[in-house]
Protein backbone atom coordinates (compact mmCIF):
# COMPACT_ATOMS: atom_id res chain seq x y z
CA UNK A 1 0.00 0.00 0.00
CA UNK A 2 2.66 2.72 0.69
CA UNK A 3 6.07 1.89 -1.37
CA UNK A 4 9.05 4.04 0.16
CA UNK A 5 12.06 4.46 -1.84
CA UNK A 6 15.61 6.37 -1.23
CA UNK A 7 14.00 8.55 1.02
CA UNK A 8 16.59 11.24 1.80
CA UNK A 9 15.95 14.23 4.18
CA UNK A 10 18.40 16.87 5.03
CA UNK A 11 17.85 19.70 7.60
CA UNK A 12 20.82 21.92 6.63
CA UNK A 13 23.65 19.89 6.12
CA UNK A 14 22.24 17.42 8.88
CA UNK A 15 21.25 14.65 7.44
CA UNK A 16 17.88 13.05 9.19
CA UNK A 17 16.54 10.54 6.35
CA UNK A 18 19.35 8.16 4.56
CA UNK A 19 18.06 6.86 1.55
CA UNK A 20 14.95 4.78 3.79
CA UNK A 21 13.34 2.03 1.63
CA UNK A 22 9.91 0.49 3.28
CA UNK A 23 6.60 -1.10 2.25
CA UNK A 24 3.85 -0.84 3.93
CA UNK A 25 1.28 -3.63 3.31
CA UNK A 26 -2.61 -2.93 3.66
CA UNK A 27 -3.98 -3.65 6.75
CA UNK A 28 -0.21 -4.09 8.24
CA UNK A 29 0.93 -1.98 11.42
CA UNK A 30 4.07 -1.31 11.46
CA UNK A 31 6.20 0.46 14.09
CA UNK A 32 9.52 2.86 13.61
CA UNK A 33 11.64 2.62 16.98
CA UNK A 34 15.00 4.30 17.68
CA UNK A 35 16.38 7.41 19.61
CA UNK A 36 15.93 10.56 19.75
CA UNK A 37 16.65 12.20 16.51
CA UNK A 38 16.82 8.89 14.25
CA UNK A 39 14.62 10.36 11.99
CA UNK A 40 11.28 8.40 13.16
CA UNK A 41 8.81 11.30 13.08
CA UNK A 42 10.40 13.19 9.78
CA UNK A 43 9.69 9.63 8.06
CA UNK A 44 6.46 9.73 9.23
CA UNK A 45 5.56 12.91 8.20
CA UNK A 46 7.36 12.98 4.91
CA UNK A 47 4.30 10.33 4.24
CA UNK A 48 1.64 12.82 4.00
CA UNK A 49 3.33 15.68 3.06
CA UNK A 50 4.12 17.60 6.25
CA UNK A 51 7.79 17.40 4.99
CA UNK A 52 9.11 17.30 1.72
CA UNK A 53 12.05 15.41 1.38
CA UNK A 54 15.02 15.83 -0.53
CA UNK A 55 15.24 12.87 -2.37
CA UNK A 56 13.36 9.43 -2.84
CA UNK A 57 9.76 8.75 -3.76
CA UNK A 58 6.30 7.76 -2.02
CA UNK A 59 3.95 5.97 -3.45
CA UNK A 60 0.67 5.14 -2.36
CA UNK A 61 -1.15 2.70 -4.15
CA UNK A 62 1.40 2.87 -6.79
CA UNK A 63 0.48 6.77 -6.98
CA UNK A 64 3.54 8.99 -5.95
CA UNK A 65 2.17 11.38 -2.72
CA UNK A 66 3.63 14.85 -4.85
CA UNK A 67 2.00 13.75 -7.98
CA UNK A 68 -0.74 16.58 -8.25
CA UNK A 69 -3.90 13.98 -9.25
CA UNK A 70 -4.62 13.65 -5.63
CA UNK A 71 -5.53 17.53 -5.92
CA UNK A 72 -5.12 19.66 -2.68
CA UNK A 73 -6.88 17.11 -0.33
CA UNK A 74 -6.83 13.99 -1.76
CA UNK A 75 -3.55 12.51 0.64
CA UNK A 76 -4.89 14.21 3.47
CA UNK A 77 -8.22 12.90 3.11
CA UNK A 78 -6.25 9.01 2.96
CA UNK A 79 -3.66 9.53 5.47
CA UNK A 80 -4.82 10.54 8.92
CA UNK A 81 -2.09 11.72 11.49
CA UNK A 82 -1.89 12.43 15.50
CA UNK A 83 0.41 14.03 17.11
CA UNK A 84 2.08 13.45 20.02
CA UNK A 85 1.03 16.64 22.08
CA UNK A 86 -2.50 16.75 20.48
CA UNK A 87 -2.28 19.70 18.23
CA UNK A 88 -6.36 20.12 19.09
CA UNK A 89 -7.60 23.60 18.38
CA UNK A 90 -8.04 24.88 21.75
CA UNK A 91 -10.79 27.33 20.64
CA UNK A 92 -12.94 24.76 19.59
CA UNK A 93 -15.34 22.22 21.57
CA UNK A 94 -14.52 18.66 21.19
CA UNK A 95 -17.17 18.07 18.52
CA UNK A 96 -16.44 21.43 16.28
CA UNK A 97 -12.47 19.80 16.32
CA UNK A 98 -13.99 16.26 14.69
CA UNK A 99 -17.05 17.80 12.43
CA UNK A 100 -14.39 20.67 10.73
CA UNK A 101 -12.38 18.41 8.52
CA UNK A 102 -15.62 16.29 7.23
CA UNK A 103 -17.54 19.52 6.73
CA UNK A 104 -14.76 22.05 5.48
CA UNK A 105 -12.71 19.28 3.15
CA UNK A 106 -15.28 16.48 2.28
CA UNK A 107 -17.87 18.83 2.06
CA UNK A 108 -20.57 16.78 4.34
CA UNK A 109 -23.86 18.72 6.39
CA UNK A 110 -23.69 19.79 9.90
CA UNK A 111 -26.16 16.77 10.42
CA UNK A 112 -23.81 14.41 8.90
CA UNK A 113 -20.30 15.64 10.33
CA UNK A 114 -21.95 15.61 14.02
CA UNK A 115 -22.98 11.87 13.03
CA UNK A 116 -19.83 10.99 11.78
CA UNK A 117 -18.54 12.85 14.42
CA UNK A 118 -20.02 11.11 17.55
CA UNK A 119 -20.23 7.95 15.64
CA UNK A 120 -16.12 8.50 16.07
CA UNK A 121 -16.62 9.99 19.86
CA UNK A 122 -18.31 6.56 21.11
CA UNK A 123 -15.90 4.31 19.44
CA UNK A 124 -12.98 5.82 22.50
CA UNK A 125 -15.92 6.09 25.00
CA UNK A 126 -15.19 9.70 24.98
CA UNK A 127 -19.47 10.82 23.66
CA UNK A 128 -20.02 12.42 27.06
CA UNK A 129 -17.10 15.11 26.45
CA UNK A 130 -18.40 16.09 23.18
CA UNK A 131 -19.10 19.24 24.67
CA UNK A 132 -16.23 20.04 26.32
CA UNK A 133 -13.05 22.39 25.36
CA UNK A 134 -9.92 20.55 25.06
CA UNK A 135 -8.00 22.25 28.04
CA UNK A 136 -11.19 20.60 30.19
CA UNK A 137 -9.70 17.40 29.71
CA UNK A 138 -6.94 15.19 30.53
CA UNK A 139 -4.20 13.99 28.49
CA UNK A 140 -5.46 10.48 27.58
CA UNK A 141 -9.09 12.00 26.70
CA UNK A 142 -7.22 14.97 24.77
CA UNK A 143 -5.38 12.02 22.62
CA UNK A 144 -8.57 9.77 22.53
CA UNK A 145 -10.31 13.15 20.61
CA UNK A 146 -7.36 13.73 18.49
CA UNK A 147 -7.13 9.58 17.29
CA UNK A 148 -11.29 10.43 16.47
CA UNK A 149 -10.15 13.54 14.98
CA UNK A 150 -8.30 11.86 12.14
CA UNK A 151 -10.40 8.91 12.26
CA UNK A 152 -13.45 10.88 11.54
CA UNK A 153 -12.11 11.56 7.92
CA UNK A 154 -12.07 7.43 7.55
CA UNK A 155 -8.54 7.16 6.45
CA UNK A 156 -7.09 4.30 5.00
CA UNK A 157 -3.78 4.80 6.76
CA UNK A 158 -3.45 5.99 10.15
CA UNK A 159 -0.04 7.89 11.00
CA UNK A 160 0.81 7.75 14.99
CA UNK A 161 3.83 10.33 16.28
CA UNK A 162 4.73 8.95 19.76
CA UNK A 163 0.96 9.38 20.52
CA UNK A 164 1.42 8.17 24.28
CA UNK A 165 5.10 9.82 25.34
CA UNK A 166 3.38 13.18 26.52
CA UNK A 167 1.22 11.46 28.69
CA UNK A 168 1.27 10.46 32.55
CA UNK A 169 2.12 7.01 32.67
CA UNK A 170 -1.27 5.85 33.74
CA UNK A 171 -3.23 7.27 31.83
CA UNK A 172 -1.02 5.21 28.64
CA UNK A 173 -3.11 2.36 29.06
CA UNK A 174 -6.47 3.84 27.50
CA UNK A 175 -4.73 5.22 24.75
CA UNK A 176 -2.75 2.60 23.74
CA UNK A 177 -6.36 0.46 24.11
CA UNK A 178 -7.83 2.63 21.70
CA UNK A 179 -5.33 1.79 19.63
CA UNK A 180 -5.67 -1.94 19.65
CA UNK A 181 -9.19 -1.67 18.45
CA UNK A 182 -8.08 -0.07 15.18
CA UNK A 183 -5.52 -2.63 14.65
CA UNK A 184 -8.44 -4.91 15.48
CA UNK A 185 -10.55 -3.20 12.40
CA UNK A 186 -7.87 -3.83 9.90
CA UNK A 187 -6.73 -0.30 10.09
CA UNK A 188 -3.46 0.01 7.96
CA UNK A 189 -1.34 2.37 10.64
CA UNK A 190 2.82 3.71 11.10
CA UNK A 191 3.44 4.00 14.15
CA UNK A 192 6.10 5.95 16.14
CA UNK A 193 7.01 4.93 19.42
CA UNK A 194 8.82 4.49 22.52
CA UNK A 195 6.47 2.22 24.17
CA UNK A 196 8.85 -0.77 23.45
CA UNK A 197 5.65 -3.32 25.49
CA UNK A 198 3.29 -0.83 23.12
CA UNK A 199 5.26 -2.33 19.61
CA UNK A 200 5.67 -5.69 20.39
CA UNK A 201 2.22 -6.61 21.29
CA UNK A 202 0.97 -4.43 18.78
CA UNK A 203 3.42 -4.43 15.90
CA UNK A 204 3.27 -6.89 12.50
CA UNK A 205 6.91 -5.65 11.76
CA UNK A 206 9.11 -3.34 13.52
CA UNK A 207 11.72 -0.93 12.31
CA UNK A 208 14.55 0.03 14.35
CA UNK A 209 16.16 3.13 12.80
CA UNK A 210 19.22 4.64 13.62
CA UNK A 211 21.50 7.74 12.21
CA UNK A 212 18.34 8.29 9.68
CA UNK A 213 18.98 4.60 8.24
CA UNK A 214 16.19 1.24 8.75
CA UNK A 215 19.38 -1.02 10.04
CA UNK A 216 16.99 -3.68 10.94
CA UNK A 217 13.56 -4.91 10.27
CA UNK A 218 11.57 -7.66 11.82
CA UNK A 219 8.71 -9.14 13.26
CA UNK A 220 8.62 -7.84 16.49
CA UNK A 221 9.67 -11.20 18.37
CA UNK A 222 12.28 -12.13 16.36
CA UNK A 223 13.68 -7.79 16.74
CA UNK A 224 13.31 -7.61 20.38
CA UNK A 225 14.23 -10.98 21.30
CA UNK A 226 17.33 -11.70 18.71
CA UNK A 227 18.33 -8.65 17.59
CA UNK A 228 20.74 -9.28 15.06
CA UNK A 229 22.33 -5.76 14.10
CA UNK A 230 24.95 -4.61 17.15
CA UNK A 231 23.20 -1.15 17.06
CA UNK A 232 19.84 -2.56 17.74
CA UNK A 233 21.44 -4.44 20.25
CA UNK A 234 22.92 -1.87 21.90
CA UNK A 235 19.53 0.22 21.96
CA UNK A 236 17.78 -2.46 23.24
CA UNK A 237 20.30 -3.20 26.25
CA UNK A 238 20.25 0.60 27.22
CA UNK A 239 16.22 0.54 27.46
CA UNK A 240 16.37 -2.84 29.33
CA UNK A 241 19.41 -1.05 32.06
CA UNK A 242 16.82 1.97 32.02
CA UNK A 243 13.55 -0.64 33.12
CA UNK A 244 11.69 1.07 30.14
CA UNK A 245 11.86 -2.70 28.53
CA UNK B 1 12.02 1.68 64.61
CA UNK B 2 8.97 4.25 63.61
CA UNK B 3 6.75 6.23 66.59
CA UNK B 4 3.44 5.17 66.60
CA UNK B 5 1.07 7.08 64.71
CA UNK B 6 -2.41 8.45 65.61
CA UNK B 7 -5.20 6.62 63.58
CA UNK B 8 -6.64 9.31 62.35
CA UNK B 9 -4.99 12.90 61.24
CA UNK B 10 -4.96 15.93 63.13
CA UNK B 11 -7.91 17.90 62.45
CA UNK B 12 -7.81 21.20 60.15
CA UNK B 13 -6.34 24.59 62.19
CA UNK B 14 -8.66 26.31 63.66
CA UNK B 15 -9.51 29.53 61.72
CA UNK B 16 -8.78 32.59 63.71
CA UNK B 17 -11.29 35.12 64.09
CA UNK B 18 -10.50 38.33 62.17
CA UNK B 19 -7.71 40.39 64.53
CA UNK B 20 -8.40 44.21 64.48
CA UNK B 21 -5.54 44.90 65.76
CA UNK B 22 -3.54 42.86 63.24
CA UNK B 23 -6.16 44.57 60.58
CA UNK B 24 -6.11 48.67 62.27
CA UNK B 25 -2.44 48.75 63.20
CA UNK B 26 -1.20 49.27 59.09
CA UNK B 27 -4.29 50.70 57.72
CA UNK B 28 -3.53 53.90 60.19
CA UNK B 29 -0.46 53.80 59.56
CA UNK B 30 -0.84 53.68 55.89
CA UNK B 31 -3.49 56.64 55.83
CA UNK B 32 -1.77 58.82 58.31
CA UNK B 33 1.36 59.04 55.57
CA UNK B 34 -1.07 59.09 52.94
CA UNK B 35 -2.26 62.54 55.14
CA UNK B 36 0.77 63.46 55.46
CA UNK B 37 2.77 63.37 52.03
CA UNK B 38 -0.75 64.56 50.58
CA UNK B 39 -1.54 67.25 53.01
CA UNK B 40 2.20 68.99 52.92
CA UNK B 41 1.87 69.06 48.68
CA UNK B 42 -1.27 70.45 49.00
CA UNK B 43 -0.21 73.20 51.61
CA UNK B 44 2.87 73.88 49.47
CA UNK B 45 0.99 74.57 46.67
CA UNK B 46 -1.87 76.80 47.95
CA UNK B 47 0.02 78.26 49.94
CA UNK B 48 2.19 79.69 47.20
CA UNK B 49 1.52 82.94 46.16
CA UNK B 50 0.83 82.45 42.69
CA UNK B 51 -1.78 79.66 43.41
CA UNK B 52 -4.90 81.96 43.43
CA UNK B 53 -3.96 83.50 39.66
CA UNK B 54 -3.20 79.49 38.59
CA UNK B 55 -6.69 78.99 40.00
CA UNK B 56 -8.22 81.53 38.23
CA UNK B 57 -6.52 81.01 35.03
CA UNK B 58 -7.10 76.98 35.08
CA UNK B 59 -10.19 76.31 37.11
CA UNK B 60 -12.23 78.55 36.97
CA UNK B 61 -15.74 77.39 37.76
CA UNK B 62 -18.01 79.50 35.96
CA UNK B 63 -15.11 79.30 32.97
CA UNK B 64 -15.47 75.57 33.14
CA UNK B 65 -19.56 75.82 32.99
CA UNK B 66 -19.74 78.11 30.42
CA UNK B 67 -17.07 76.31 27.87
CA UNK B 68 -18.76 72.86 28.91
CA UNK B 69 -21.14 72.41 26.33
CA UNK B 70 -19.80 73.49 23.73
CA UNK B 71 -16.27 70.96 24.34
CA UNK B 72 -18.70 68.59 25.13
CA UNK B 73 -20.15 68.88 21.66
CA UNK B 74 -16.59 68.53 20.15
CA UNK B 75 -16.21 65.58 22.24
CA UNK B 76 -18.96 63.67 20.56
CA UNK B 77 -17.10 64.33 17.41
CA UNK B 78 -13.79 62.68 18.93
CA UNK B 79 -16.14 59.61 20.08
CA UNK B 80 -17.45 59.59 17.30
CA UNK B 81 -14.34 59.57 14.85
CA UNK B 82 -12.31 57.24 17.40
CA UNK B 83 -15.34 54.57 16.73
CA UNK B 84 -15.07 54.61 13.19
CA UNK B 85 -11.82 54.64 13.06
CA UNK B 86 -11.26 51.79 15.62
CA UNK B 87 -13.64 49.96 13.41
CA UNK B 88 -11.84 50.54 9.82
CA UNK B 89 -8.49 50.36 11.56
CA UNK B 90 -9.49 46.84 12.93
CA UNK B 91 -10.82 45.33 9.49
CA UNK B 92 -7.71 47.40 7.42
CA UNK B 93 -4.82 45.70 9.70
CA UNK B 94 -6.32 42.18 9.95
CA UNK B 95 -6.56 42.06 6.05
CA UNK B 96 -2.58 43.33 6.40
CA UNK B 97 -1.43 40.85 8.56
CA UNK B 98 -3.27 37.48 6.61
CA UNK B 99 -1.25 38.87 3.62
CA UNK B 100 1.96 38.97 5.44
CA UNK B 101 0.92 35.41 6.99
CA UNK B 102 0.16 34.13 3.79
CA UNK B 103 3.10 31.50 2.71
CA UNK B 104 2.44 30.80 -0.64
CA UNK B 105 5.51 31.81 -3.10
CA UNK B 106 3.10 33.28 -5.06
CA UNK B 107 2.26 35.70 -2.39
CA UNK B 108 5.64 37.27 -2.56
CA UNK B 109 4.53 40.71 -3.96
CA UNK B 110 2.09 41.18 -1.56
CA UNK B 111 3.85 40.41 1.53
CA UNK B 112 6.53 43.24 0.10
CA UNK B 113 3.88 45.41 -0.14
CA UNK B 114 2.72 44.92 3.66
CA UNK B 115 6.01 45.52 4.33
CA UNK B 116 6.88 48.83 2.62
CA UNK B 117 3.54 50.02 4.16
CA UNK B 118 4.24 49.02 7.47
CA UNK B 119 8.01 50.52 7.23
CA UNK B 120 6.33 54.07 5.71
CA UNK B 121 3.23 54.13 8.11
CA UNK B 122 5.04 53.37 11.27
CA UNK B 123 8.10 55.80 10.00
CA UNK B 124 6.12 58.69 10.16
CA UNK B 125 4.48 61.14 12.55
CA UNK B 126 1.04 60.41 12.68
CA UNK B 127 0.76 64.89 13.27
CA UNK B 128 2.41 64.58 9.44
CA UNK B 129 0.28 62.27 7.87
CA UNK B 130 -2.71 64.08 9.51
CA UNK B 131 -1.77 67.45 7.84
CA UNK B 132 -0.40 66.10 4.66
CA UNK B 133 -3.89 64.12 3.95
CA UNK B 134 -6.45 66.85 5.55
CA UNK B 135 -5.09 69.90 4.01
CA UNK B 136 -3.56 68.60 0.94
CA UNK B 137 -5.88 66.38 -0.46
CA UNK B 138 -8.90 68.38 -0.39
CA UNK B 139 -6.87 71.31 -1.34
CA UNK B 140 -5.95 69.09 -4.98
CA UNK B 141 -10.19 69.42 -5.49
CA UNK B 142 -10.05 66.19 -7.38
CA UNK B 143 -13.85 65.52 -8.48
CA UNK B 144 -15.70 62.51 -6.60
CA UNK B 145 -13.14 62.36 -3.61
CA UNK B 146 -14.44 63.79 -0.42
CA UNK B 147 -13.36 67.42 0.17
CA UNK B 148 -13.92 67.21 4.28
CA UNK B 149 -10.59 67.54 6.22
CA UNK B 150 -12.06 65.24 8.83
CA UNK B 151 -12.74 62.37 6.44
CA UNK B 152 -8.88 62.68 5.34
CA UNK B 153 -7.62 63.58 8.92
CA UNK B 154 -9.37 60.15 9.86
CA UNK B 155 -7.98 58.36 6.68
CA UNK B 156 -4.48 59.52 7.80
CA UNK B 157 -5.03 58.23 11.33
CA UNK B 158 -6.62 54.65 10.28
CA UNK B 159 -3.48 54.49 7.69
CA UNK B 160 -0.64 55.61 10.17
CA UNK B 161 -2.78 53.14 13.41
CA UNK B 162 -3.07 50.41 10.65
CA UNK B 163 0.90 49.77 10.36
CA UNK B 164 1.19 48.71 14.38
CA UNK B 165 -2.22 46.56 14.91
CA UNK B 166 -0.80 45.15 11.87
CA UNK B 167 2.35 44.11 13.74
CA UNK B 168 0.06 43.31 16.62
CA UNK B 169 -2.12 40.92 14.69
CA UNK B 170 0.86 39.23 12.97
CA UNK B 171 2.48 38.63 16.93
CA UNK B 172 -0.68 36.88 17.55
CA UNK B 173 -0.33 35.01 14.28
CA UNK B 174 2.84 33.87 15.06
CA UNK B 175 2.57 33.22 18.51
CA UNK B 176 0.16 30.04 17.62
CA UNK B 177 1.72 26.63 17.86
CA UNK B 178 3.28 25.47 14.69
CA UNK B 179 1.31 22.42 15.40
CA UNK B 180 -1.83 23.79 15.49
CA UNK B 181 -0.91 24.54 11.54
CA UNK B 182 0.61 21.24 10.93
CA UNK B 183 -2.75 19.43 12.48
CA UNK B 184 -4.84 21.76 10.18
CA UNK B 185 -3.15 20.92 7.17
CA UNK B 186 -3.00 17.38 7.76
CA UNK B 187 -6.93 17.43 8.31
CA UNK B 188 -6.88 18.50 4.38
CA UNK B 189 -7.50 22.02 5.39
CA UNK B 190 -6.29 24.25 2.24
CA UNK B 191 -4.15 27.91 3.26
CA UNK B 192 -7.29 29.79 3.76
CA UNK B 193 -9.26 27.37 5.64
CA UNK B 194 -6.18 26.71 8.31
CA UNK B 195 -6.00 30.45 8.19
CA UNK B 196 -9.70 31.23 8.67
CA UNK B 197 -10.22 28.27 11.43
CA UNK B 198 -7.40 27.09 13.10
CA UNK B 199 -5.20 29.97 13.37
CA UNK B 200 -7.37 33.58 13.37
CA UNK B 201 -9.63 32.92 16.35
CA UNK B 202 -6.23 31.79 18.41
CA UNK B 203 -4.23 34.42 17.08
CA UNK B 204 -7.03 36.99 17.92
CA UNK B 205 -7.55 35.65 21.18
CA UNK B 206 -3.58 36.57 21.82
CA UNK B 207 -3.77 40.21 20.40
CA UNK B 208 -6.93 41.37 22.51
CA UNK B 209 -4.48 43.06 25.27
CA UNK B 210 -1.92 44.77 23.09
CA UNK B 211 -5.01 45.77 21.05
CA UNK B 212 -7.02 47.36 24.07
CA UNK B 213 -3.65 49.59 24.60
CA UNK B 214 -4.20 50.50 21.23
CA UNK B 215 -7.77 51.64 21.49
CA UNK B 216 -6.72 53.90 24.33
CA UNK B 217 -4.06 55.30 22.22
CA UNK B 218 -6.81 55.75 19.57
CA UNK B 219 -9.05 57.22 21.82
CA UNK B 220 -6.33 60.28 22.80
CA UNK B 221 -4.98 60.80 19.31
CA UNK B 222 -7.98 61.80 17.47
CA UNK B 223 -7.55 65.24 19.43
CA UNK B 224 -4.55 65.60 16.10
CA UNK B 225 -7.34 66.02 13.65
CA UNK B 226 -7.97 69.77 15.71
CA UNK B 227 -4.92 70.87 13.73
CA UNK B 228 -6.51 70.60 10.49
CA UNK B 229 -9.74 72.92 11.83
CA UNK B 230 -11.76 69.46 13.04
CA UNK B 231 -13.78 71.29 15.81
CA UNK B 232 -13.43 68.57 18.28
CA UNK B 233 -13.00 68.77 21.90
CA UNK B 234 -9.45 70.33 22.01
CA UNK B 235 -10.46 72.94 19.05
CA UNK B 236 -13.18 73.95 20.85
CA UNK B 237 -11.56 74.54 24.03
CA UNK B 238 -8.79 76.46 21.88
CA UNK B 239 -11.73 78.81 20.87
CA UNK B 240 -13.06 79.55 23.64
CA UNK B 241 -9.20 80.31 25.04
CA UNK B 242 -8.39 82.85 22.08
CA UNK B 243 -11.90 84.86 23.28
CA UNK B 244 -11.41 84.68 26.97
CA UNK B 245 -7.85 84.38 27.30
CA UNK B 246 -8.94 81.32 30.15
CA UNK B 247 -7.92 78.14 29.85
CA UNK B 248 -10.25 76.51 32.23
CA UNK B 249 -11.85 75.32 28.67
CA UNK B 250 -8.63 73.01 28.15
CA UNK B 251 -9.40 71.39 31.75
CA UNK B 252 -12.76 70.97 30.61
CA UNK B 253 -11.16 69.12 27.80
CA UNK B 254 -9.11 67.21 29.72
CA UNK B 255 -11.31 65.61 32.19
CA UNK B 256 -13.59 64.62 29.70
CA UNK B 257 -10.89 62.79 28.24
CA UNK B 258 -9.65 61.25 31.73
CA UNK B 259 -13.38 60.42 31.43
CA UNK B 260 -13.07 58.37 28.75
CA UNK B 261 -9.83 56.60 28.52
CA UNK B 262 -9.55 55.68 32.01
CA UNK B 263 -12.69 52.96 32.50
CA UNK B 264 -11.28 52.16 29.04
CA UNK B 265 -7.88 51.21 30.54
CA UNK B 266 -8.94 49.77 33.68
CA UNK B 267 -11.00 47.55 30.85
CA UNK B 268 -7.40 46.58 29.40
CA UNK B 269 -5.93 45.25 32.26
CA UNK B 270 -8.87 43.52 33.27
CA UNK B 271 -8.53 41.68 30.04
CA UNK B 272 -5.13 41.16 30.58
CA UNK B 273 -5.35 39.99 33.85
CA UNK B 274 -8.00 37.66 32.53
CA UNK B 275 -5.25 36.42 29.90
CA UNK B 276 -2.72 36.19 32.09
CA UNK B 277 -5.29 33.79 34.09
CA UNK B 278 -6.29 31.59 31.02
CA UNK B 279 -2.38 31.01 29.85
CA UNK B 280 -1.42 30.34 33.61
CA UNK B 281 -4.31 27.84 33.97
CA UNK B 282 -3.45 26.22 29.92
CA UNK B 283 -0.06 25.72 31.26
CA UNK B 284 -0.46 24.13 35.21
Amino acid sequence: MIEIRGLTKYFGEHLVLDRVTLDVAKHEVVCLIGASGSGKSTLLRCINRLIEPDWGSIRLDGVAVEDPSWGKTGLQRRVGIVFQSYNLFPHMRVIDNIMLAPRKVRGLSRVEAHDKAMAVLALFGMERFARAYPEQLSGGQQQRVALARALAGEPEVLLLDEVTAALDPELVGEVMAAIRGLKAQGLTMVIVTHEMGFARDLADRVCFLDGGRIVEEAPPGALFNAPEHPRTRQFLERLLEGGRL
Amino acid sequence: MIPEQPTTPPPPPRRRGFDWRRALVPGLISSLSILVVFGGLAWLIAGNENWPRIQRQFFSLDHMLAALPRVAWGFLTNMKVWLIAMACIGVWALLLAVIRSLRGPWFAPFRLMVVLYIDLFRGLPALLLVILFGFGIPALRIPGLPSSGLFWGGFAMVLSYSAYVCEIYRAGIDAVHEGQRAAAKALGLNEGQVMLYAILPQALRNAVPSLMNIVVALQKDVALLSVIGVRDAVREAQIYTSSTFNYSSMVVAALLFLLATIPMARLADWVTHRDRVRRLQLAG
